[in-house]
């Protein structure tokens, strides 16, 4: 038999089984042994998540509708997978910045703005207080049950019992007793509760093989299985359905709505925040937390509907579905199972509220009310030598005032809902940190009043939506606020806001609060650009992993903070001793003894993040600033004075490139010029060189006209030989003249000759028929010597004509008159035809075989002084035609004694359409394919 | 009387042509023995030297560009030789520049002639420097 | 640091999964009054689909750095 008594000695024995466990779990962390430095232990204090709700609840649930609820364990699972890149992150940033909570994360990395840490606070405060009173709720009532075993009788209406007489009061002054007792012995730096840690996993295990124990115990004790509940439930009509999901368009978008919202509060509520983030030990432990946490939920959801079935089934009726946990062991005589269940629902009524209240009581005194004090001073607190007493006073009123609050909103509006409704009130609260934090972790341009807007735009949202009707349910408000909206509005109907149906009330007020909630955050924050502060926050926060091992932030820039005031402050908050230690610890890393430490910017960050662990980033930014206030340089300032210094390096770099430009572009211009004026030199040259060869001729031309002119008495013969010569040079004039412009067309590349296929053989024969009657006057042998198979070249006729007859004249010039002979060979190879013409002249000395085909220089000089004069240009003229047609004109030393100069060129074979189209030059392309290849 | 005679016919005075242009100096060389000079020729440089030994001319018509060596080169050794002093120089050239004008002059040419030249104007500068 | 942005881009891909598997309209192919083995055919599915995901996780985050 189970009396009150037992029942209440039977918790207290659990509870201090829990004290017992986080006491010994401080003292192994004292000694440097830390219990929960263990992967599993950190997963399995991520049970956390796993209330009364999910102990009683889920079968209410069950029982209601079927799978649906699901979708509370579901999301969870889907943000852990995530949670290895998004939660690892969020630990690297709150470890960097020494965070204590959700409010002091949002607050610090838009700014360090104690309005946004207030803000963040309120709505955490507001928002879970309906599920603090949720877990009052279950455990007054399954001690309710309990205490009158073993009959089955439901709890009364709490509001209809005197205020003294309600457990759920009691429950909740026990609660923060405990809570005070466990959370807020000893004040640390970090706000890491080792001891706290260690109870909430030996919590989950109790909680998981209690519920497990039950379900195995309806399962395979009332049923014979699964299949057998199955398939009973399945004969039943009206439990048929709960096996399916509502096949509506709502069914699913609750679903879904359920599953997107769970996945952001196993993130975003205030407790698992705390156990996820804060107090995580090593980012590592999250490897297995993202498998082993989810294992959990699917073990402790597998009998959630066995059990709500077999509930159903077993007492038809006038029980709440929320009990069966409890009341179908009571009902078939297992009152042990019935007390272990008990406990299981007490450790899981505990374990949430002991975190979330310490993890809301830290952020209410440092984001909340430390702030307010710190501006007012009141207390003359920026005089007072050790706060650390007042900080532990603040939180343990606020940890009273949190449960008593939770106890007031059961006492209105508790009664209305289910478990779960009242749970999911919290979960949209909280959903509301989403934008802001998600956003701050990865988008730089949030700025400190886009949070704030979305913050209080999506938390209205949510008071006017969800929570307001809840006491509008309760008749603590009119119910016309419901049916008729406010003011008579049907538009503003709470929960068909704008006239919107169609949604449950959880899908409409995230749909409604988040559009708002993201709408301002992204909206406002896009009015101005982030400042510098915000930007630097930003950059902490967005690129922690990449800052990771990047180091400082900032060093240097000195301060006139003397180390003794930075340590006097952290010690007033700190404690002196652990202040004290704290900066021997600092200097020690540093290689310093303590009292020749500096201060600099390093020491004031670490000084800050010391203190910001106590009192929250930016209450700590205020009390350093107070010490350091005569500090020339404030962080602002070093980082506006970086700012500009890297614009002017920037500038520096600018200007530097551009000189090194304008040197390049320098000695550019100065190449340039210098070609120039060599192009100009040689044209200089060519000029002077082509007036002189002009003038030659032109000389003899007038000297012997004006001679013929003034003297008509000149004899006969004489006038005869001088109008020769007058004529000869005449001729040589108009040749020069030709050879000139021939040069110069094929030195600008205008020479646009045909490549046609020409027999090279029929030239060498009309170049020597043509100079036949010269070689015979001056008693010169030509012998030609040409193979019959001489191939075909590409090349115009009348310039090979020229070539030859320049080789040809050139060697009759030279040949001695008499006994000259002269020879023409001409054979091809494989892939070109040769042609040699061979003297025996004097030849040409081989230092100026190359020299003879520039322009104007003529060979044979020395030796020739009475010979015909050549213009200097045939051989330079004959090489570049040559060239043109892809062949080499050169001049060969003499094969054999008695040879004088060897002239060769060649030409490439004409082979086929290649050579062709090489040559053709402007071939078309319709050419090209008439051609056919 | 026939010292006067002797006065009123003086020797004909000698002119060397130096040139590479066989035309140029076949008018040259009927040009000045029309005027009644005593002309001799050379083709190059090293002639023109041997030829100012052997001719011991009064005046040389010196053309610049000519090979072995050039009418410069010659016309600085001809001025070297104090044994030569009286030797009047013309220099001939078909490039009209400035630069080889005032070369010409500054190597000691008593005159510059620029081809293609007027036989009248020619004729007159010989006779002007001879007188 | 190679494999930690590959067991980073594994997850992410095995979340996209998840998201399918237990939403419209997967869910919708299993919500029928059917039984298999005796369990309800949803039921049956969900907790399979919801084990086979841990393991898979699992699988993906303990995998030792080879």
């Amino acid at each position: 038999m189970l009396s009150g008594w037992t029942v209440i000695l039977a918790s207290f024995a659990y509870l201090g089984i829990l004290f017992a466990i986080a006491w010994v779990a401080d003292r192994r962390a004292d000694q440097g042994r830390s219990l929960i430095a263990n992967p599993t232990i950190y997963a399995l204090s991520l049970a956390v998540y796993c209330t009364t709700w999910t102990f009683y609840g889920s079968v209410g649930r069950a029982a209601a509708s079927g799978v649906g609820f699901l979708p509370i364990y579901l999301g969870p699972t889907l943000m852990m997978v995530l949670g290895w890149s998004v939660i690892r992150k969020i630990i690297h940033v709150v470890k960097a910045n020494r965070i204590t909570s959700i409010a002091d994360f949002v607050a610090s990395r838009y700014g360090k703005s104690q309005l946004l840490g207030g803000a963040v606070t309120v709505i955490a405060v507001v928002g879970v207080i309906p599920y603090i009173a949720l877990q009052l709720k279950a455990v007054s009532n399954s001690f309710t049950i309990l205490a009158a075993a073993p009959a089955i009788v439901m709890p009364a209406q709490h509001s209809a019992v005197p205020l003294l007489h309600d457990s759920a009061l009691y429950v909740a002054v026990i609660m923060a007793l405990f809570t005070i007792l466990f959370g807020t012995r000893h004040l640390d730096a970090t706000e890491r509760h080792e001891g706290m840690v260690a109870a909430i996993a030996f919590e989950s295990v109790v909680k998981l093989v209690s519920f497990v124990a039950v379900g195995l115990f309806v399962t395979y004790g009332l049923y014979d299985g699964f299949a057998d509940i199955f398939a009973r439930a399945r004969a039943l009509p009206g439990l048929e359905r709960l096996l399916t999901t509502a096949d509506t368009a709502v069914g699913y978008g609750s679903w879904a709505t359920l599953t997107f919202l769970s996945m952001l509060s196993v993130l975003l509520l205030p407790r698992q925040f705390q156990i996820a983030v804060v107090e995580n030990v090593n980012p590592a432990h999250l490897k297995r937390a993202v498998w082993l946490f989810p294992l959990y939920l699917f073990i402790i959801n597998l009998f959630v509907l066995p059990i709500a079935l077999g509930g159903l089934m077993h007492f038809a009726g006038g029980v709440d579905a929320d009990t069966f946990v409890l009341t179908l062991p009571m009902d078939n005589r297992s009152e042990g199972l019935a007390l272990f269940a008990y406990i299981g629902g007490l450790s899981a009524a505990t374990g949430m509220i002991i975190v979330e209240t310490i993890a809301l009581s830290t952020m209410v005194c440092n984001d909340l009310v430390m702030p307010l004090l710190l501006r007012r001073d009141w207390f003359g607190l920026r005089a007072r030598a050790d706060l650390s007493g007042l900080l532990l006073t603040i939180r343990r009123w606020a940890i009273v005032a949190i449960l008593m609050l939770g106890y007031a909103y059961f006492r209105l509006a508790g009664e209305a809902y289910a478990l779960v409704s009242i749970g999911l009130i919290s979960f949209a609260a909280v959903a509301q940190f989403a934008p802001v934090l998600i956003g701050g972790l990865y988008w730089k341009g949030g700025t400190r009043s886009g949070a704030l807007a979305g913050l209080l735009a999506g938390f209205a949202v949510w008071l006017y939506t969800l929570l307001l009707p809840s006491f509008a349910k309760s008749g603590w408000l009119p119910a016309d606020f419901m049916t008729a909206g406010l003011f008579g509005v049907e538009l503003l109907r709470p929960q068909q806001l704008f006239g919107l149906t169609g949604l449950d009330e959880i899908g409409h007020c995230l749909l409604w609060s988040l559009l708002a909630n993201i709408g301002a955050y992204v909206g406002v924050s896009l009015l101005r650009p982030p400042d510098v502060r915000e930007a630097r926050q930003a950059s902490l926060f967005v690129d922690a992993l990449r800052l990771e091992d990047a180091g400082r932030w900032a060093s240097g820039g000195g301060t006139t903070a003397q180390v003794s005031e930075l340590l006097a402050l952290a010690g007033r908050f700190l404690g002196p001793e652990k202040a004290r230690a704290a900066f021997e610890q600092f200097a020690r890393e540093r290689g310093v003894a303590l009292a020749r430490l500096t201060a600099n910017a390093e020491l004031v960050r670490f000084a800050e993040s010391q203190l910001a662990g106590a009192i929250g980033s930016a209450s700590a930014r205020v009390m350093v600033a107070s010490v350091v206030e005569e500090e020339p340089l404030g962080l602002d300032e070093v980082m506006n004075i970086l700012d500009e210094a890297s614009q002017v390096r920037a500038y520096s770099q600018e200007l530097e490139r551009k000189s090194r430009e304008l040197t390049r572009a320098t000695a550019d211009l100065r190449d340039a010029n210098e070609r120039l004026r060599e192009l100009d030199r040689m044209k200089d040259d060519f000029i002077s060189t082509v007036t002189h060869e002009l003038r030659t001729p032109l000389t003899s031309i007038r000297a012997f006209s004006e001679m013929l002119h003034e003297d008509p008495r000149i004899e006969l013969a004489e006038r005869t030989r001088f109008l020769g010569i007058i004529v000869g040079e005449t001729e040589r004039l108009s040749r020069l003249i030709n050879q000139i412009l021939d040069l110069a067309k094929l030195e600008s590349g205008r020479a646009d000759w045909t490549s046609v296929e020409v027999d090279l053989a029929e030239v060498i024969r009309a170049a020597s028929a043509s100079l036949s009657q010269l070689y015979k006057d001056k008693g010169v042998a030509l012998a030609l010597d040409i193979d019959a198979r001489l191939p075909g070249v590409m090349a115009d006729r009348d310039r090979l004509m020229q070539v030859m007859i320049n080789l040809l004249s050139n060697a009759v010039k030279f040949a001695p008159a008499a006994q000259g002979r002269v020879k023409v060979s001409a054979g091809g190879t494989a892939a070109e035809v040769r042609v040699t013409v061979v003297d025996n002249g004097p030849g040409i000395r081989a230092a100026e075989r190359e020299t003879i085909f520039e322009k104007f220089r003529q060979g044979g000089q020395d030796v020739l002084t009475d010979k015909p004069r050549g213009t200097g240009l045939g051989l330079p003229i004959s090489r570049q035609i040559i060239e043109y047609f892809g062949g080499r004109l050169w001049l060969e030393a003499p094969g054999e004694p008695g040879e004088g100069a060897r002239f060769v060129f060649t030409l490439p074979l004409s082979t086929g359409d290649n050579a062709e189209q090489e040559h053709a030059g402007g071939a078309s392309g319709e050419e090209d394919t008439d051609r056919g290849r | 009387m026939r010292n006067k005679n002797m006065r009123e016919e003086p020797v004909a005075k000698k002119i060397l042509i130096v040139d590479d242009e066989p035309n140029i100096v076949l008018s040259l060389e009927f040009m000045m023995k029309k005027e009644g000079f005593e002309v001799a020729v050379a083709g190059d440089g090293d002639a023109a030297l041997e030829r100012v030994a052997g001719f011991a001319p009064d005046l040389v018509l010196l053309d610049v560009m000519m090979p072995n060596k050039s009418g410069y080169e010659v016309c600085q050794l001809l001025r070297a030789d104090p044994a030569r002093a009286g030797l009047k120089i013309v220099m001939l050239t078909a490039k009209g520049r400035e630069t080889e004008v005032a070369k010409g002059m500054a190597l000691g040419a008593d005159a510059y002639v620029t081809k293609p030249f007027s036989t009248k104007d020619l004729v007159a500068q010989v006779k002007a420097l001879l007188a | 640091m190679y494999r930690s942005r590959l067991t980073t881009q594994r997850l992410a891909a095995i979340f996209l999964l998840g998201c399918l598997l237990f939403n419209y309209p997967v869910l919708a192919l299993f919500n029928k009054a059917v039984a298999v083995f005796g369990f309800p055919v949803l039921y049956a599915y969900v907790f399979l689909a919801w084990l086979g995901f841990i393991v898979l996780v699992a699988l993906v985050v303990e995998r030792r750095q080879d």
